[in-house]
């Protein structure tokens, strides 16, 4: 009889306030890091969307999404580099000279930046999530091939939408060893030794490819991704700023500086004698 | 404004914003959804070593015609107050009025929301990743901003965040923002982060040495900031009327207005 009563009968106030749901959506008008995301009230988004903020469909665009890039990864003994430049570009115009384009995701996984910051920024940092959620329910690290894919699906599953990104995932696990994935917005992935991605692609792999060895020691394959980036800010007008250079190993990664192209510019001519299609004097 | 009044048939459509549909040769009308409206004037923001500073004109445009002559673009953000006394954090937005107006109201609700949760108010670097995740969440439908946000960080240096329409964002030193931005950024490069600054006499051509970077005191980036407006206004149509400025330190929020040339 009382666990009928029970069933039956509800204080006569439990109703008064809000529930503890109504209460959770009155805190969080949006939650953080999610999925929903607001669209415009036409048939066709994407269509829209990208009028407003192509400009390679629509120069005039009203909305400019920062673009242009440099970025390369490639594996060799001793781990993975990731060398990046700095330089993000509205139309003709330079909207920053700093920009870090090494998302740094966890302290042993590095993604990086080509194609729209914001894309790259927010999928990276919801990927970084992600792969905390993977270490607390396995209790171990995510591996770079199932992280790389948890990116992939994702951005597959907005295709058509109009994201931009071509990404490189870099780490170092015990049961993979140095591994690097590339990712673009398309829905590829592959993984690879060596990856140059952006505007200043064709000019990094010049370089790369030409003095490129699995054997090679960390300082020269630190002065290697250097150098490849040097290159393309040199030849590519959408490439310069800084150079970022990171070392990713078995136990994480390390910074190896964010240094001006041009004091590196000078010295690379001037104490080896390299671009001497460049005087130092007007002639 | 000049659809809603005019006598002209063809220009009293059904639009969906104030800007008129275009209109062809033939004079067949063009539909389209046009939500944005570019309402001009310019931001800017600059920090120290132990303050930050928010400036924006007040003028608010649509085309050729000036709307209002203060509008203000740079805000106080998460006080607990409807005066926001209390806040410790600024945001200016400079674009499409209505949507800096809500990204503003947005931003305010959920830094409120944050002290109420944590019985502490926001730090600048949680509100500046908060804020990038707002404008993320319309990436598909973009709030049509340059948003800058500014406060002291944990060590009570001036920390400024920039942001583009959809949400990525960076720390600098200084950014300009807006119809004038290109105007006021290669003068801020110039006189605070001292680019293509050297040494007199310290070498010739490359081996010049650059010029000590060090942080600049309150009163002169406050002239920094008068002096970009004012030449900004000599040569842009969209900013003039009044320079509001907000000045973070850690006594609070001070504000400044001042004028600008109302031609």
């Amino acid at each position: 009889m009382d666990t009928l009563v029970a069933q039956y009968t509800q204080p006569k106030f439990e109703k008064e306030n809000y529930s503890e749901d109504d209460q959770m959506e009155l805190y969080q008008p949006t939650p953080s890091l999610s999925l929903k995301f607001a669209m415009p009230p036409v048939a066709q988004p994407s269509a829209w969307l990208r009028a407003a903020t192509d400009d390679h469909a629509n120069p005039n665009c009203p909305i400019k999404i920062a673009h242009g890039t440099t970025t390369l990864g490639f594996r060799f003994q001793g781990g993975i580099i990731i060398a990046t430049d700095s330089r993000a570009t509205a139309g003709n115009w330079i909207a920053s000279q700093t920009v870090k384009k090494v998302i740094e995701i966890n302290n042993c996984l590095l993604g990086t930046m080509a194609g729209g910051a914001a894309d790259c920024q927010y999928w990276l940092a919801y990927l970084g999530m992600q792969c905390r959620l993977h270490e607390l329910r396995h209790k171990r690290r995510i591996s770079v091939a199932a992280a790389s894919k948890i990116l992939a699906n994702l951005v597959y599953s907005y295709k058509g939408m109009g994201l931009s990104m071509g990404t490189m995932c870099a780490g170092v696990t015990p049961s993979e060893g140095p591994a690097l994935y590339y990712i673009d917005s398309d829905g590829t992935r592959l993984a690879g030794n060596l990856f140059c991605v952006g505007s200043g692609q064709t000019f990094a792999y010049g370089v790369l490819d030409a003095e490129y060895r699995y054997d090679l020691s960390d300082e020269e394959a630190l002065e290697l991704g250097r150098r490849s980036i040097l290159a393309a800010t040199h030849r590519d007008a959408y490439s310069g700023g800084f150079i970022n250079l990171y070392h990713v190993k078995e136990d994480g990664w390390v910074k190896h500086g964010f240094s001006d192209t041009n004091p590196i510019f000078w010295k690379t001519k001037l104490e080896k004698g390299e671009f001497s299609n460049v005087t130092s004097e007007l002639v | 404004m000049a659809a809603m009044f005019s006598q002209n048939p063809l220009m009293n459509g059904p639009n969906y914003s104030f800007n008129q549909a275009p209109v062809t040769a033939a004079g067949n009308k063009e539909h389209a959804f046009n939500p944005y409206t570019d309402n001009g004037g310019s931001t800017l923001a600059i920090s120290g070593s132990d303050f930050a500073i928010l400036a924006g004109d007040t003028r608010s445009t649509s085309g050729y015609n000036i709307n209002t002559r203060y509008s203000p673009k740079v805000f106080k953000i998460g006080g607990t107050t409807s005066t926001q006394d209390d806040a410790t954090l600024v945001l200016s937005v400079v674009g499409f009025a209505a949507d800096g107006e809500a990204l503003k109201e947005r931003l305010d609700a959920i830094v409120k929301m944050y002290r109420y949760q944590h019985g502490k108010p926001m730090s600048v670097k949680a509100c500046a990743q908060r804020l990038s995740t707002i404008l993320y969440g319309k990436r598909f439908f973009p709030y049509y901003v340059h948003a800058i946000l500014g406060g002291l960080d944990e060590e009570g240096r001036g920390a400024i965040y920039s942001y583009d329409p959809v949400g990525s964002y960076e720390r600098e030193q200084c950014r300009a923002a807006g119809a004038a931005a290109s105007l006021i950024m290669p003068f801020l490069d110039n006189q605070v982060n001292f680019k293509n600054q050297y040494i007199p006499g310290s070498g010739v051509g490359h081996e010049l040495q650059e010029r000590e970077k060090i942080p600049l005191p309150r009163n002169e980036v406050e002239d920094l900031v008068k002096d970009a407006f004012d030449s900004a206004v000599e040569r842009h149509i969209e900013v003039g009327d009044g320079l509001q400025m907000l000045i973070i330190t850690k006594d609070g929020i001070e504000e400044k207005y001042l004028p600008l040339k109302k031609d």
